[in-house]
């Protein structure tokens, strides 16, 4: 069925025989999780279908609680799944890996490391082969993007939530994931921090073009960032209920969308679809 | 001014304003809040240590005078009145032979703080006389492959506090050595975690003595024909079985409880076990580890005592020991100095860690 939707470009066949349109990089098929409660289990998500095309920004929102962060969870391999499948590039995942990053809602760096430390940890373990000078100059490369030129040797307990969660995009983005997961990584930034963020993403989101997943509270957000937004029904049994493409072309500045015709009109049909 | 940057942090972390306090007053910046402060830090625990001398002081005095008392009156009821009036110019002189054996007073106890410190000394001179007389013989032995004579006379105070800190040393290294280890291991699986679990309380418990039994019946058994020192051995082996549980515990529930976000950073990453261990999981338990750490090195010291009055180990346990048996004169103040070295040899341990402790701990709020 979702095949329709699709501009069917057949390319890459997987292991399993099955022939997949190239161009799909994350494809749900009819996912499926139960969380066991002692009151019987609760059914989150059922017959849950997305894909996610290479280099596509998608953008996911939803009512609190209908399961955005057990579905990510799940396509980063850090939640079993119950039923259905997730696969990358049309091979199925087997638990977390570093071809998905993920930037986490809390920052979730060590605290007793630096911020080179950190995000070294990720490139160390993704470029072994690669000599120490050289994996230093990708870390430090993507602090720079974040503009943490001058924090490379800050405790990360030392930063504010703003920064910290700078190193975070840091951190996922320098280990050149196929997929960039994002939980509401600016839910607990103030609206300037937050602001400042969401450029400093799309930048540098701009320049790699990874396969992003995002989860986003702030319909504003999952515009000005998206390709494509998609909403989720509220649950149990949460499925995705409508998609809307962002037909502005790229690179995007605030004020130029905020001018655009277009723009009220994705504001009002999400509007709608999350008030009924 | 760095330098005194330096100082505040240094003070910080010993847990004390009171250095603080101290040199603004000798930079002569008294201001209206350094003076409450001064009040607080300074003069409140000058006052409360004159008060606790001046308490200690007048119970003695008054612990003194019923056991006089009671000397005098069994004099009284038992030889008669010529006896009582002896017993008491006896008493009234400060003769040895018929002074009242009870607390000594604050006087008493420093007077016996100096007698030690003197003995020392002198036995610190024999010492050294002894080595310059044996030198030559000694290097003369050591040539033809015999062991050297040694000094083998009474040790000191200072020796027998010296002693004690080397067996609860070697005691808390024996404690970090098999119960960081293991509480790594049982913190990391779930599995082991329960089943070792009712093994931890069972031995938690256990008295000191009982730990010195078992490892004197171990012991004895295993040095039975060798040159070793096996009071000290058994010593530091109880003292480290005893004090290693809070160290074992802490450490399983640090690592046990790591942050469920690092643990997912760690997944994601992919790294191996190894590296999750060292680069992940041991930073982020390690305030708890120390804090068991602390723990076990002052339960060592406070089982220490106890094991080697038991153990006739040397130490200030046994001197302790000694000097109750000993009964002379001045033993009951003897036995009060060692109490305070004891306490503040303790309290500095303590400090000591929780200096430590503080430089491990990322988060700068914890550890107080
Ligand atoms: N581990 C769990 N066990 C049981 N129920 C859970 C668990 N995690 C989440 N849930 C429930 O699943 C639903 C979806 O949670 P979540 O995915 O966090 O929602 P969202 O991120 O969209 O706010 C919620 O009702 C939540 O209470
Ligand atoms: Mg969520």
């Amino acid at each position: 069925m979702h095949t329709k939707t699709i501009n069917n470009n057949i390319g890459i066949s997987a292991e399993n025989g099955i022939v997949y349109p190239s161009k799909i990089m994350l494809d749900l098929v009819d996912l499926k999780k139960v969380y066991p409660t002692p009151k019987g289990d609760y059914v989150v998500l059922k017959d849950l279908n997305l894909q996610v095309m290479k280099g596509e920004f998608v953008t996911i929102i939803g009512h609190s609680g209908c399961g955005k962060t057990t579905m990510l969870s799940m396509i980063a391999g850090l939640n079993a799944i119950s039923g259905g499948n997730i696969s990358v590039l049309g091979k199925q995942i087997k638990g977390p890996g570093p071809d998905r990053g993920v930037i986490f809602q809390s920052p979730s760096l060590m605290p007793w490391m630096t911020s080179l430390q950190n995000v070294l940890l990720g490139v160390n373990q993704v470029f072994p082969h690669a000599t120490k000078t050289q994996r230093t100059d990708i870390a430090k490369y993507y602090l720079q993007k974040v503009g943490l030129e001058s924090a490379f040797h800050k405790k990360a307990s030392e930063l504010s939530q703003g920064m910290q969660q700078r190193v975070g995009i840091a951190r996922a983005f320098a280990i050149k994931p196929k997929v960039l997961l994002l939980d509401e990584p600016f839910g607990m930034l103030d609206s300037l921090t937050r602001g400042e963020l969401q450029d400093i993403l799309i930048e540098i989101w701009n320049k790699e073009k990874i396969t992003a997943v995002m989860i986003t509270h702030d319909v504003d957000e999952a515009i000005f960032l998206a390709d494509r937004v998609v909403m989720m029904t509220s649950g149990p049994e949460a499925k995705i209920g409508d998609t809307l493409n962002i037909d502005f072309e790229r690179p995007r500045t605030r004020k130029a969308i905020l001018e655009h015709d277009n723009y009220y009109k994705y504001r009002k049909h999400l509007i709608d679809f999350l008030e009924h | 001014m760095k330098q005194s940057i330096a100082l505040g942090k240094l003070t910080k972390f010993m847990g004390s304003g009171f250095l603080g306090t101290l040199k603004s007053i000798f930079t002569g910046k008294i201001e209206k809040e350094d003076f409450k402060n001064f009040l607080r830090k300074v003069m409140v625990p000058i006052a409360s240590i004159l008060i606790f001398i001046g308490l200690w002081h007048m119970g003695a005095k008054s612990l003194y005078t019923i056991e006089a008392n009671y000397k005098i009156e069994k004099a009284l009821s038992e030889q008669g009145q010529q006896a009582a009036d002896a017993m008491k110019a006896c008493i009234a002189s400060g003769d040895v032979s018929c002074q009242p054996n009870t607390l000594p007073s604050p006087a008493q106890v420093w007077a016996s703080y100096k007698t030690l410190l003197q003995d020392h000394y002198a036995i610190r001179a024999n010492k050294k006389a002894f080595k310059e007389k044996t030198a030559t013989i000694n290097a003369e032995r050591l040539a033809e492959g015999k062991n050297p004579i040694t000094y083998t006379g009474r040790p000191s105070f200072v020796d027998q506090i010296l002693t004690s800190l080397k067996t609860v040393f070697a005691g808390f290294l024996l404690a970090f050595i098999i119960a960081v280890p293991i509480g790594i291991v049982i913190g990391l699986s779930k599995t082991l975690r329960s089943s070792a679990n009712w093994l931890i309380q069972i031995f938690k418990p256990v008295s000191p003595v009982v730990w010195l039994l078992l490892v004197f019946m171990i012991v004895k058994t295993l040095t039975k024909d060798s040159q070793s020192d096996s009071a000290f051995i058994i010593s530091f082996i109880s003292v480290g079985l005893c004090a290693m549980w809070p160290t074992l515990v802490n450490t399983a529930m640090g690592v046990a409880s790591v942050d469920k976000d690092y643990i997912n950073v760690a997944k994601v990453l992919k790294l191996g076990t190894f590296k999750k261990v060292y680069q992940v999981i041991l930073p982020s338990s390690l305030p708890l580890i120390f804090t068991g750490l602390r723990i076990t090195l002052s339960v060592s010291w406070m089982v220490l005592i106890a094991i080697e009055l038991l153990a006739q180990s040397p130490g200030l346990g046994s001197f302790v020991w000694e000097e109750f048996q000993n009964g002379a004169i001045d033993s009951n103040s003897k036995i009060i100095v060692a109490m305070f070295v004891i306490g503040g040899i303790g309290f500095l341990l303590d400090r000591m860690m929780l200096t430590i402790q503080n430089m491990v701990s990322f988060n700068k709020n914890d550890g107080v």
